[in-house]
């Protein structure tokens, strides 16, 4: 186990810096003229070009002008500086604002998805076909099909403006009750996701032979779904959840605008709309990295829910 | 909306008995303005708060709070001295600036006639990278202060006389040297921002030192807010609000659902996807304000097919201007007929004439005699939301014109300038222009002079230019006007841009202001502004 363990992390280093290289090559070939992206439709005088120019590097073009931005980034991060974006903020500091708010807003979503996802997935799949199981089959449906770009200001308009029940917006220090309405509308696709995975995986496990032996056997029922049936369903669910947790975290661009919370969406939306490379390498970065332990997590997580998975 | 509520159930006793207390301090409909309360005004995260370095209205609209400009522009946007006494100069070119006592930095600092020279010197030093610096182009010695390593330091126009009068020394008679000072450029700064003469200190912009009416309450915090509260020691007109929150937005739709649910008092720009119902939801709190934004379609003279005055008269009288306005801005934007905007002294109605009629049965003889091309293209940037006014335009075009007409989307501005400043075909093009300074100059001469900084459609007449040289030379505001609209004249004829349309600021407020009124730099004034009991 810890073999496996330490040779995951290993990997994962590799996997980090072959990330970064390819975002970084990619917004270095998709970049225009990022000094006239930041000036907006303003005049850019020459002394501030070449105030800017010099002070990025910005002159350095080509193959060999990459590599020579790309190893200087890097040495820069390894001493884990991870430069100043095109407004002249320390990006660090940029992203130690943004990453509280933004775990949190995902682990609202993630309690969403977990707590309604899974549970009304395992009565929909305990009593299929019944008028529950059909009701969350047209709701997911319903949500499945709505994109965020939709709910969100629907959700926003309805119950924050028209009927006033929760703030319409959260903002940058936002409580509790704040970002509960942001954290459902990120959910909900999850949510419905989970839903119908847990039900499918439910109903088919209520089949299997050795729920059929337990219930032989005379084994209640609440003990054959609760610890039986429910461990072995969960494998695919956990999967899911495990990569859903950083698609929760970068898939927030358009609720984190929408409410206007300034975390990891909000600054990678503004990054990529300025061409600041930087600032757009350095959240793609950590988010690699939340994706690899979340990875990992649910590697280990298999061992724990299913015995005949063993690593060596 | 809990806590609100909460709020104001403690507050209802409170109010009563302040109410009991104090009786009617004016306030003309919407309740009885509160002194003590802050307001809440929506802004996007600055790019920078030093006054040199801030060039956008979010900067600005921050900065216009912290400092007091040297002049401030009246109804008929003629400036008048605020924090000067005296603005004053026999020949344009040396301009003596009286400041007036009494004015003091939020640290004690008495505000001195250095306080102005330091902060201009640091803003025209090119190495210091201010994006404001070439509002000192105009002083004296501005050329010693630019390259990588220049050969001055201090700008040799800039004189103290004493502590509270300095010269300023341009390189030419300019005779609205005056109309500039207004810019949030020309703010001055106090000795604590300071760490060395010329360097500035590394956090001053997180907590700016100004010396106008409200000062910094904490620092500025990235991408939430920017606080500030009401400067007592402040010798100008006093602010009738205890303080002002400037809260950050990313998204326009955002602060327009806050202001809808009273969760925040104003919002600058309403949405162009909520104009349509703006009125409704907003009734009398729904406001629109003339913004000095100028909307043009460009020719690329330096192209055969383009080079007659005729098919560009043609092309702008084959557009129904008013009909975009009305169906795809909803009102949010008003037809342009003139090179300037109503915002600046000297504006007049409908200087093109004839070329601003809509008559496509002349438009498309006049077309056709002059050998207008068979197809049109226009360029835009995409990433602007200007898709639809294109299109509709293009569409009037081919049904007025009978040409073909094709719109063409770069993705951002930066690419539509590259290409233009490599003379490559892109057909007509937009454009749009935001003023500096309240001037007709600043319409003209970046623009259509032959050098001009932003000249894009290789348009070049010697007279244009002379008669910007001798408006800029004439020895009062008015006559230099005179010489300026003689200058637009000659545009009105050429037509190197057809004028669209005219910004408008669309702003609404909640419930708990009043008197919120726009000034000429798209910012909320700050000391109209009141809050509701």
């Amino acid at each position: 186990m810890l073999r496996f363990v330490l040779r995951r992390l290993l990997q994962m280093v590799l996997a980090f810096f072959g990330t970064t290289l390819i975002v970084y090559a990619l917004m270095f070939a998709g970049q225009g003229d990022p000094i006239q992206a930041l000036a907006g439709e303003r005049p850019v005088t020459a002394a501030q070009r070449a105030y800017l120019t010099q002070k990025y590097h910005l002159d350095a073009t080509g193959v060999g002008g990459f590599l020579y931005r790309y190893f200087d980034y890097l040495k820069n991060l390894l001493q884990g500086d991870l430069g100043q974006s095109l407004t002249g903020r320390s990006i660090g500091d940029i992203l130690v604002a943004a990453w509280p708010v933004t775990v949190k807003l995902a682990l609202i979503a993630m309690a969403v998805t977990v707590l309604i996802g899974v549970t009304a997935g395992v009565i929909a799949g305990i009593r299929r076909a019944s008028i529950f199981d059909n009701s969350t089959l047209v709701l997911t449906l319903l949500v499945l099909g709505i994109p965020t770009i939709v709910l969100a200001p629907l959700a926003q308009y309805f119950l924050g403006v028209r009927w006033q029940l929760f703030p319409p917006t959260a903002g940058a220090q936002p409580d509790l009750y704040a970002l509960l309405l942001p954290g459902i509308v990120l959910g909900s696709l999850s949510l419905a996701t989970a839903l119908r995975l847990t039900r499918t995986s439910v109903a088919e496990n209520l089949r299997a032979d050795y729920v059929r032996t337990a219930r032989s056997k005379g084994l209640v029922k609440r003990r054959i779904v609760g610890v039986h049936v429910l461990r072995n369903s969960l494998i695919p669910v956990v999967t899911f959840l495990g990569v859903e947790l950083g698609n929760l975290m970068s898939g927030a661009i358009i609720t984190e605008g929408v409410f206007n919370i300034p975390g990891v969406g909000f600054n990678l939306f503004r990054g990529i709309r300025t061409e600041d490379g930087p600032l757009v390498v350095g959240i793609v970065s950590v988010l690699v990295v939340v994706y690899l332990i979340s990875n990992l997590v649910v590697d280990v997580l298999y061992a724990v829910l299913d015995p005949r998975i063993r690593y060596e | 909306m809990r806590v609100r509520r909460l709020a104001a159930w403690t507050a209802l006793p409170l109010a009563v008995t302040l109410g009991l207390v104090a009786c009617g301090s004016g306030g003309d409909g919407g309740g009885q303005s509160d002194p003590n309360a802050a307001v809440r005004i929506e802004i996007a995260e600055p790019q920078h708060l030093v006054p040199t370095n801030t060039n956008e209205t979010n900067g600005s609209q921050v900065l216009s709070a912290l400092f007091s400009p040297l002049v401030d522009y009246d109804e008929a946007n003629k400036p008048y001295e605020v924090a000067a006494q005296s603005v004053e100069s026999s020949d344009n070119k040396v301009w003596t600036i009286k400041l007036k006592d009494g004015y003091t930095f939020h640290n004690g600092e008495k505000v001195t006639a250095d306080s102005y020279l330091d902060a201009w010197n640091y803003g025209a030093y090119a190495p210091n990278g201010q994006n404001s610096s070439y509002f000192f182009e105009k002083i004296a010695g501005y050329d010693d202060l630019q390259g990588e390593t220049p050969k001055a330091k201090t700008l040799s126009g800039l004189k103290k006389v004493d502590d509270l009068t300095f010269t300023v020394t341009l390189s030419q008679p300019y005779s609205e040297f005056k109309t500039m000072l207004g810019y949030t450029a020309f703010y001055p700064l106090p000795k604590a921002a300071f760490s060395a003469p010329g360097v500035l200190k590394d956090g001053y912009e997180q907590a700016p030192i100004g010396q106008g009416p409200f000062r910094m309450k904490g620092t500025w915090q990235h991408d939430a807010k920017v606080d500030v509260e009401r400067y007592d020691a402040f010798p100008g007109e006093k602010p009738k609000v205890a303080g002002v929150e400037f809260r950050i937005y990313q998204q326009p739709t955002a602060a327009y659902a806050d202001v809808l649910s009273d969760n925040l008092d104003v919002i600058k720009t309403i949405p162009t996807e909520n104009l349509s119902t703006a009125a409704d939801d907003l009734g009398d709190r729904f406001q629109q304000s003339p913004a000095s934004s100028l909307q043009v379609l460009s020719f690329p003279t330096f192209q055969k097919e383009f080079s007659k005055p005729e098919v560009r008269k043609a092309i702008s009288m084959a557009i129904d201007r008013d009909e975009i306005s009305k169906s795809i801005f909803k009102g949010s934007q008003k037809s342009a007929r003139s090179f300037v905007s109503p915002v600046v002294a000297g504006y007049r109605e409908n200087t093109i004439g004839e070329a601003g009629t809509f008559d496509p049965a002349k438009a498309r003889a006049m077309y056709e005699a002059a050998g207008g091309p068979k197809k049109i293209e226009l360029s835009y940037n995409g990433d602007g939301g200007h898709k639809d006014w294109i299109d509709a335009t293009c569409n009037q075009l081919k049904a007025n014109l009978g040409v073909d007409c094709v719109g063409t989307a770069e993705p951002k501005f930066a690419d539509l300038l590259t290409k233009l400043k490599q003379k490559q075909p892109v057909g007509l093009f937009r454009m749009g222009w935001v003023m500096d300074y309240p001037s007709m100059e600043n319409y003209l001469g970046p623009l259509y002079s032959t050098n001009g900084s932003s000249n894009y459609y290789g348009y070049s007449n010697p007279q244009f230019d002379k008669l910007l040289t001798e408006g800029a030379q004439a020895p009062t505001e008015e006559e230099a006007i005179k010489k300026y609209q003689a200058a637009e004249d000659l545009l009105a004829k050429d037509l190197p841009v057809i004028p669209l349309r005219y910004g408008q600021n669309n702003f609404g407020h909640s419930t708990k202001v009043k008197n919120v009124e726009m000034d000429l730099f798209d910012r909320i004034n700050l000391l109209k502004i009141e809050a509701v009991k």
